[in-house]
């Protein structure tokens, strides 16, 4: 790879986990099942304690992703961008269907994410690299 | 149809736009984003919007612009209510 011919692209999102948790509260399985992936759900709901601060940063790596990817206005549902729990206990970003498409056209390769949370917020950072057009 | 489309939409965001100003002080126009709605917002008030309407917003419109003002949601549910 010629370090040349690509570039890193970064993105950030903040979320508050008291308002994940009032949506799960009035919106419930439509909204839990609008946003997230079988594997999240299973993950995010195992433990009814921390599943607000869960369900948070996996929406803040979803929308971080689109920051990364420049695609905040071309319609992608947020259940193609999907946070997977490693055995090891780090998250990767895995795309499906339309994100991947896009993904590819953009070049992208190499994406991390991390996640965190403390207090009422939750926060994802992803970053990858990309071919430089 | 419209006057009354814009009530429900204003009602909708009041309850889940999250927003930094009343809503009653906006013009149909006005950013919503630049009035404080987040992303996670935009996403609960899409989720009222289809159950207050009984409409689910295709992919295609599940983007940024289509809930950034009054105008523009009005317009999204229009499109996605014509034919019922």
């Amino acid at each position: 790879m010629n370090p040349g011919n690509f570039h890193v692209v970064v993105g950030i999102d903040l979320v508050q986990i008291s308002q994940v948790a009032t949506s799960l509260h009035q919106l419930g399985d439509a909204y839990v099942n609008r946003i997230f992936t079988p594997g999240e759900i299973a993950y995010c709901s195992a433990n009814p304690i921390v599943a607000p601060s869960r369900y948070a940063a996996r929406f803040a790596a979803k929308e971080a992703t689109l920051k990364a990817l420049h695609l905040e206005d071309q319609g992608v549902d947020l259940r193609t961008i999907e946070v997977k729990q490693m055995p090891g206990g780090w998250t990767e970003i895995v795309l499906h269907g339309p994100a991947k498409d896009l993904a590819e056209a953009a070049g992208w390769s190499s994406c991390s994410v991390s996640l965190s949370h403390e207090g009422d917020y939750a926060t994802a950072v992803v970053a990858a690299t990309a071919a430089r057009k | 149809m419209s006057e009354e489309t814009v009530k429900k939409i204003r009602g909708i965001l009041a309850e889940h736009g999250r927003l930094a100003k009343d809503i009653a002080t906006l013009d149909d126009d006005a950013d919503l984003y630049q009035a404080g709605m987040t992303s996670h917002a935009s996403v609960n008030l899409m989720l009222a919007l289809e159950g207050a309407f009984d409409i689910e917003f295709p992919d295609a419109m599940l983007r940024r612009s289509v809930f950034e003002s009054v105008s523009a949601i009005r317009t999204a549910v229009e499109s996605l209510t014509t034919g019922h």
